[in-house]
């Protein structure tokens, strides 16, 4: 066999693997074995390794790295995989129409990477790999030369607040647990990563879990606790299995369980599985959850800082806080108090989804603007359709609208905007998404997820969606625009907990910015021709070439005509599913 | 049945686990949690089983109903959402002769569930069949899927 | 000691008091469903809800402990605002059947929508509809008009330890009820029926017997047991329809299924009255003849004249140990210290037992 440096690096995040990555891998190895190469065949992690960092939806992604030359392929099926073989790694010509192209590239310049730095250039099942890019350095040098205060002044120094949603001082949270006078206090990675549209903890996880890791043992190490827990959700099973695999080569290497690299400092770390609670997100209820119990929120205060997990201090953290914080220590507070804005420092880590080209996974820093995002990492709206809004925040965010899409986005901008950083979510709606659907998605989201202890969210949230409900449906009443809004703030005021204080934000959010389409809608009409009931399929007969795929695809027998002539809709008889629509390729179907 | 639920208890006694990794085991083994189920355990550890099904309850992971040999997952997240997760769904009902209240089809041979979010929304909109995940899916991919894995069970009898 | 001010008077309480007890300590009245003094808070029905200088959104004061310094405001235009949504939202999905209900005129909720002034309702909607189906003999329970306080729950766990009933499903179709939805299967005590602010548990046999007004309330001491309960009976005319207990008594109001449903008895037309003296003829040591008159009845003096008797005759033939005397829960400490008395002295054996002892 020749030796060579050669490097493949495969993306198999769930992303990657969903477009065909673990077949692309043994492709690679079969191919290259046949070939009688020894290359080195690296499993890469998800969306933001190396080759794809973020850019998931060009999935399956590869690089071929050739001594220091780094080429990147994009859209591989594994029957592509002989070809790139045998015309680049063997005769060194690289196949050109399959590399990425200059949106690859546009989508990574924006950016700015702290958290995601080394995802992507590891393979997140090796601690060696971790090693290898000076982790768990950062827990020696707290270990062996910091005291515990020193630790939490770096990271206040740092500026660092909450990647979970609110934006709480992290620094500020350690400082009040450490002064608990108790024995035994608890530090709890929150992983329950339950927005719908959101999937930055899952890549972290998946892609770099040492790094989650490392920050839990400073962060245990600063505010005195020796047990910790991972609340992960169960839908995220190969983010699970990666965490599993690091908890114990950690442990292996001595990173985790009794007298820490010699010293005096136990801790060590428990995975706990959700089981499909969105509520569990919310501290007290994520706490309940690990004490085995239904997972219902209790009222704040006391804090669980002060009363948390088996009523011991317990400090929560979300994953990305957690992973900012070896990249803190190693670095010092000071640079990374150099980005971001004034009150919301350092970078921030979002799922830009959606109506958007570049779908995928992002880092930038606090402050960049939402047009930024959307236009420059973004590539721009899908179909070069105009953009309508940006919903941030997930289900207790709110949508920005492309009026304000200059607007700066931080911790501060978006809540006076209506809406919230909220995990991290971002999803791009184009001209062609309803916003009255929009909120009536996220309340049926909401109301289904509600606990049910306390009456606001219980009783409230199933009132606004039922009147969502029925505007969408054109059975909407005069009055309830206003009663839609005086309810919202209600339930916001009075809710219990995270989840029924933000659930109304979507439909404030969008009575104040898309106000009008509120107001179509109790006049029948949904402007943007999504609210089914509202809707008229017919066909233009001009268009209509009288093929006859309609006809066929129609559920309903709605649809008559003759063979090569314009075919006709009985409205009395169609049942709205847009069957017809989808099919017709001479877009002779209009809906409105 | 009553050998993996004590294999079940061995492991909750080793791990300290806590009601829901119990439930959890006992859904990873039976596919669902049965009440005789529940009862054993509950005896056993002498938890009121009241306390197993309000917790069971509340989790949208558990069932108690046995569930179809073939599990389709459609996730429902914003990102699927808006990329037509719904039409998906409703062609899935009518392709397995489905009621709006029904998830299991009668001849036990598939069920149909939805998901709030698997994170996977660069490739919506997704579909989970099996435990594998289908992302960019269309009605036509889904619904030749779906056609094949009742080809299979036709070809097997 | 922590020093706060509530609507703008000044009280020291203990360290860890709750805003809302140190505000009832100053007979400030605060509106509550899901609290029960002597359970731990929940803070589910947000109607406690007071605003704290420094806080900006409403806190429920049943949850939240004082602090040194606290301002607080328990009546506001908004907060009222509040509780008015609240409790709207709460008989929207309530059968508001107040005319047909066991509970009214002793029912929180009715209470409140009294005061609140409520008639209309914004938020009219899809109402939860249960099948009333539970087969239990004591305890009604109409789950369409439970408002999920939680206090049942809480008094099934914390006070009697028996955990029959959760919390189960959630939001909207959370649901209060037994392992997979069976009937209930407990000890019946009903401490829940005590707890409930609602309709939603009320006594099978109290339904339909009267309302309160024509209720004269009788405290009385249950004779059951030693254990000696402070009982109100519920009467109506010379009936009893329903038999609760008060709060601040001894034993707390909590009560067996014995004290709180067993009261039938009184006015069952099989209850016997006067002492009989069994008449059938004898066929062998411990069998009768089966006739139409097994009894017959007779006068105090014969009866004790009989029992005295044969005890006699039982003692003079066998010996003063080959009688036992077993005493009765339902007597006093009196008449069981007469017992045994009686039993040592006048029989002449220690064979004396009393059955809260088996």
């Amino acid at each position: 066999m020749k030796a060579t440096n050669t490097t493949i690096r495969v993306c198999m995040g769930t992303g990657g693997i969903a477009a065909g990555g673990v077949e692309v891998l043994d492709a690679f190895r079969k191919e290259l074995e046949l070939a009688g190469i020894k290359a080195d065949v690296k499993k890469n992690c998800s969306m933001h390794k190396v080759g794809c960092r973020g850019l998931c939806a060009k999935d399956v992604l590869v690089d071929v790295i050739i001594g220091d030359k780094k080429t990147t392929y994009q859209f591989i099926k594994s029957d592509m995989v002989p070809r790139i073989v045998k015309e680049h790694v063997v005769e060194k010509n690289p196949v050109r129409e399959w590399m990425v192209g200059e949106d690859y590239l546009a989508f990574h310049e924006k950016q700015f990477k702290v958290v995601l730095s080394d995802c992507g250039s590891i393979d997140p099942e090796d601690i060696s790999a971790y090693i290898g890019v000076k982790g768990y350095e950062a827990a020696k040098k707290v270990m062996t030369s910091m005291k515990p205060g020193d630790v939490i002044e770096t990271i206040k120094a740092s500026g660092l607040r909450g990647r979970g949603g609110a934006g709480f001082p992290t620094g500020a949270k350690w400082e009040i647990a450490g002064k608990q006078d108790s024995k035994q206090k608890y530090l709890i990675c929150n992983a329950d990563e339950g927005d719908p549209g959101a999937f930055m903890d899952r890549s972290v996880i998946e892609g770099n879990p040492h790094a989650v890791i490392e920050g839990m043992i400073i962060g245990a190490y600063a505010i005195g606790a020796d047990k910790g827990y991972v609340y992960i959700r169960a839908e995220y099973p190969l983010a699970v299995e990666r965490l599993r695999k690091a908890l114990s080569d950690a442990r292996e290497n001595g990173f985790l369980g009794k007298e820490i690299l010699g010293t005096k400092f136990n801790f060590d770390i428990k995975v706990k599985l959700g089981a499909g609670a969105f509520v569990c997100g919310e501290e007290t209820a994520l706490i309940a959850s690990i004490e085995g119990q239904r997972g219902m929120p209790r009222a704040k205060p006391p804090f669980p800082v002060y009363n948390g997990l088996w009523g011991k201090p317990t400090v929560i953290n979300n994953v990305e806080t957690l992973a900012n914080i070896p990249y803190i220590i190693r670095n010092g507070d000071r640079w990374f108090a150099s980005f971001g804005t004034e009150k919301s420092r350092g970078t921030k880590v979002f799922a830009l989804t959606g109506k958007i080209k570049n779908s995928g996974l992002i880092e930038v820093p606090m402050g960049i603007s939402l047009k930024e995002i959307v236009y420059e990492i973004g590539g721009g709206i899908e179909g070069d359709r105009a953009l309508k809004a940006v919903q941030t925040g997930g289900p207790s965010g709110g949508c920005i609208p492309a009026a304000m899409v200059d607007m700066s986005v931080d911790y501060e901008s978006l809540i006076k905007a209506g809406s919230f950083v909220g995990s991290g979510g971002m999803v791009v709606l184009d001209e062609t998404d309803c916003m009255v659907n929009i909120a009536k998605f996220f309340l049926e989201f909401t109301q289904a997820e509600s606990c049910g202890k306390c009456v606001p969210c219980r009783i409230g949230t199933k009132r606004l969606l039922e009147i969502l409900t029925r505007i969408t449906k054109g059975a909407g009443k005069e009055g309830d625009l206003e009663l839609l809004e005086k309810l919202s703030k209600d339930v916001k005021a009075a809710s219990l907990c995270g989840l029924g204080q933000g659930a109304p934000n979507p439909i404030l959010s969008t009575i104040k910015y898309f106000r009008h389409e509120y107001e179509a809608h109790l006049e029948g009409r949904c402007p943007s021709a999504v609210c089914k009931e509202l809707l008229t399929y017919y066909v233009l007969e001009q268009f209509c070439k009288g093929c006859g795929a309609c006809l066929r695809a129609c559920p309903a027998g709605a649809i008559t005509g003759e063979k090569k002539k314009p075919h006709f809709i009985d409205s009395g008889i169609c049942i709205k599913c847009g069957a017809c629509f989808d099919v017709c390729k001479f877009k002779a179907v209009k809906k409105e | 049945m009553e050998q993996i639920l004590e294999k079940i208890l061995v492991e909750y006694r080793k791990s300290e686990g806590n009601i829901i990794s119990l439930l959890q085991d006992i859904e990873d083994s039976f596919g669902y949690l049965s009440e005789d189920a529940i009862n054993w355990f509950s005896k056993k550890l002498d938890i009121p089983a009241s306390r197993f099904f309000g917790v069971a309850t509340f989790y949208s992971q558990f069932h108690f109903k046995p569930r179809g040999r073939n599990v389709i997952t459609a996730c429902c997240g914003t990102a699927c959402h808006v990329k037509g997760s719904e039409r998906l769904i409703n062609g899935l009902r009518k392709e397995l002769n489905l009621s709006e209240d029904e998830d299991t089809t009668k001849n036990m041979e598939f069920t149909l569930e939805k998901v709030n979010c698997v994170g996977a929304c660069s490739i919506a909109p997704v579909i989970i069949i099996n435990k594998q995940v289908r992302g960019k899916t269309t009605s036509d991919k889904l619904l030749k899927e779906i056609k094949s894995l009742k080809g299979l069970k036709d070809e097997g009898n | 000691m922590v020093k706060l001010t509530i609507d703008n008077k000044t009280i020291e309480v203990p360290e860890g008091t709750t805003v809302l007890d140190a505000a009832r300590m100053l007979n400030i009245e605060i509106p509550t469903l899901c609290h029960h003094p002597k359970l731990t808070p929940f803070g589910g029905c947000r109607l406690c809800i007071v605003e704290v200088k420094g806080v900006p959104r409403p806190l429920t004061s049943c949850t939240t402990p004082v602090s040194e310094g606290m301002e607080i405001t328990t009546s506001t235009p908004a907060l009222e605002d509040l509780r008015r949504t609240v409790l709207e939202l709460i008989l929207s999905d309530h059968p508001n059947d107040c005319m047909i209900c066991e509970k009214a005129g002793d029912c929180t909720l009715q209470e409140l929508a009294y005061f609140y002034g409520i008639r209309e309702n914004r938020f009219g909607g899809e109402r939860r509809i249960y099948a009333k189906k539970d087969g239990n003999p004591f305890i009604e329970r109409d789950m369409e008009k439970c408002i999920l306080c939680g206090r049942c729950v809480k008094v099934c766990d914390e006070i009697q330890g028996v955990e029959a009933i959760d919390f189960t499903y959630r939001g909207f179709k959370s649901k209060i009820c037994p392992t997979f939805e069976r009937d209930l299967d407990c000890e019946f005590c009903g401490q829940c029926v005590a707890v409930c602010p609602t309709g939603a548990l009320t006594g099978k046999t109290w339904n339909l017997r009267g309302r309160q007004k024509d209720i004269k309330e009788i405290d009385t001491t249950c004779s059951y047991c030693g254990t000696g309960c402070n009982l109100t009976l519920h009467v109506r005319g010379n009936e009893i329809i329903r038999v609760t207990s008060k709060e601040d008594k001894w034993n707390e109001g909590w009560l067996c299924v014995k004290g709180r449903f067993g009261y039938t008895f009184v006015n069952s037309p099989d209850r016997l009255k006067k002492p009989m003296i069994r008449i059938a003829p004898k066929l062998s040591a411990d069998s009768y003849q089966l006739t139409a008159n097994l009894f017959k009845e007779v006068s105090w003096d014969e009866a004790l004249d009989y029992v005295a008797s044969k005890l006699k005759e039982i003692k003079g033939k066998h010996g003063p140990d080959s009688i036992a005397g077993l005493s009765s829960a339902k007597c006093t400490n009196e008449e069981n210290y007469l017992f045994q008395k009686f039993m040592r002295t006048g029989i002449g054996t220690n064979n004396v037992d009393h059955c809260a002892r088996l």
